[in-house]
């Protein structure tokens, strides 16, 4: 057993203990701030997974955003009454032994799988030339399997639509609810000021180096998105009401783009989304640009919410 | 046992801890949380998947992680979605939870 | 160049050592100190020099100076992030009391 083995079983026990304290707590404020933590010790499992364009995701959107989203959800129900429904005991007893047997059981599966598994690595690696990326991850999200990366986007705009569609009928096209930091001029404006330009740098950076090393549209676009969510929350710039053309614009952007390049690949190439050959890399670098535009309006969006007021004309 | 196999112990474990959490705690929020929990312990088992599955000279096979990233994203989505439910069932009836309207002190205790 | 090469792997141990120790007394700090000024007074010290430390004895393993100089930005930006941070929750505290 080498000295990683005991790194990885420290994360793991970390990891699991965290989890724990997410499900057991009992206030929902703790079980969210665990459930920041549990997300970006994930991000270093991701990392000895060997799977870092993972890793970078699951620290972006599911550390960062959802606990953006948690943490104001849990601050606008503390007005809420509290629950007085509890199970018994022995129905949590019941409960916790089924679940172990479920986990007992995955776990026994995974253990006697194979050691030589049908993996897809090798033919990923020998097309990735022709597709004139370095980042085989890109190559899978963009040009093997291109139409999941469309399907998802879209999935991404439809719940956007469903978040949208909670709002008052006579606030439709306002102004999302989101809380802003009380004191106008404060510390948070201060940050708010110095770290977009970083950050928008660091955002950019991320999408295009994901061509050759890890990296990539969405975690660019949660960085360009968490900026933008600053600079909002911080009363330097007004969130924008739902029904202004250009932010609709920016939603829609990443996936007309991306099914104009699948169409055309019927024309020029041999299928929908399909590159003509010696074209890729630029349809993959357009596509990625409008995506990350994309993904920032959406993400900023799906953590703002519905509209709250109407829009101040 | 290698550290992969480790990981996706604890992917395993997450599963039961994440259906545990879903199905005794009563507010929908904490249901929300153990959700996205069972989700990142299915996910770290893909990511098992994909260590094992790396061939000669490859650190890992890249089909999985793709699968895992846009899992990812998806499963923001579908919280957005869901926090943003709880808190219109908040505007409109002033509690955050699906209980009945006389909440019964303790179910299941004879 | 053997020697050289043992002798920056001696100092990145030591001083990744030390800030593994400046983060053990963060943590510690965060959970027995009593009152949430007291602890926010404990994490700036992981932030500042736990993590200073951290990044100095990984810049000589670290391959050119690029990624060195990443390494530093890093540190910067959560000493920045960090001390932003710290200063909004002491404001919280102030106004609301400790137990906000």
């Amino acid at each position: 057993m080498s000295s990683w083995f005991f790194a990885d079983a420290g994360l793991v026990l970390l990891v699991l203990a965290i989890g724990a304290s997410t499900i057991f707590a009992r206030k929902a404020f703790d079980a969210a701030i665990a459930f920041v933590v549990y997300g970006l010790l994930l991000a270093i499992a991701w990392v000895r997974l060997s799977a870092i364009d993972v890793a970078l995701t699951e620290a972006a959107i599911g550390g960062g955003m959802t606990g953006t989203l948690l943490l104001g959800a849990v601050a606008r129900l503390r007005s809420a009454e509290p629950d007085n429904i509890r199970l018994g005991l022995p129905v949590r007893l019941a409960t916790g032994f089924c679940c172990a047997l479920v986990a007992a059981g995955l776990a026994g599966t995974l253990l006697l799988l194979p050691e030589a598994i049908p993996t897809l690595a090798p033919a990923a690696m020998e097309n990735l030339v022709h597709t004139g990326l370095g980042n085989p991850v890109a190559g899978v999200l963009f040009a093997y399997r291109a139409l999941d990366t469309l399907l998802e986007k879209v999935v991404l705009l439809l719940a956007l639509l469903g978040v949208w569609s909670l709002a008052p009928n006579n606030a439709w096209n306002g102004i999302p609810g989101l809380r802003l930091y009380e004191r106008p001029n404060s510390t948070l404006t201060f940050l708010a000021q110095i770290l977009p330009p970083v950050g928008i740098v660091v955002g950019i950076y991320m999408c295009w180096v994901g061509a050759n090393a890890p990296g990539g549209a969405f975690q660019g676009g949660t960085i360009l998105a968490a900026m933008w969510l600053l600079v909002i929350i911080a009363r330097l710039e007004n969130a924008p009401s739902t029904g202004q053309l250009w932010l609709r614009i920016g939603l829609v952007l990443g996936p007309a783009v991306f099914l104009a390049a699948g169409l055309a690949g019927l024309v020029s190439a041999n299928g929908f989304l399909a590159y003509p050959p010696g074209y890729a890399k630029p349809f993959i670098v357009t596509i990625e640009f409008a995506l990350t535009i994309s993904i920032a309006v959406v993400l900023a969006m799906l953590a703002a919410g519905p509209s709250k007021q109407v829009q101040q004309e | 046992m290698s550290g992969a196999n480790l990981f996706g112990i604890c992917g395993a474990a997450l599963v039961g801890l994440g259906l545990y959490g879903l199905i005794t705690n009563p507010e929908p929020l904490r249901k929300i949380l153990a959700f996205n929990l069972l989700g990142t312990g299915v996910f770290l088992i893909f990511g098992l998947i994909s260590r094992r599955a790396a061939a000669a000279g490859f650190p890992g096979d890249p089909v999985p992680q793709a699968m895992v990233i846009t899992a990812i994203v998806v499963a923001f989505a579908a919280t957005a979605l869901a926090v943003a439910l709880v808190l219109r069932l908040l505007e409109q009836t002033g509690r955050a939870t699906l209980g009945a309207d006389n909440p019964v002190s303790e179910i299941g205790n004879p | 160049m053997k020697r050289m090469e043992f002798a920056l792997d001696l100092f990145t141990v030591f001083t990744l050592s030390a800030g593994a120790l400046f983060f053990l007394a963060g943590t510690v700090g965060l959970i027995r100190f009593p009152d949430p000024l007291t602890r926010l007074h404990a994490l700036t010290k992981v932030d500042n020099v736990g993590l200073g430390l951290v990044v100095v004895g990984l810049i000589p393993q670290a391959d050119g100076w690029g990624a060195a100089f990443k390494l530093v930005v890093v540190w910067l930006l959560v000493q920045l992030s960090g001390a932003i941070v710290t200063q909004l929750i002491a404001g919280a505290i102030r106004e609301w009391g400790p137990s906000a």
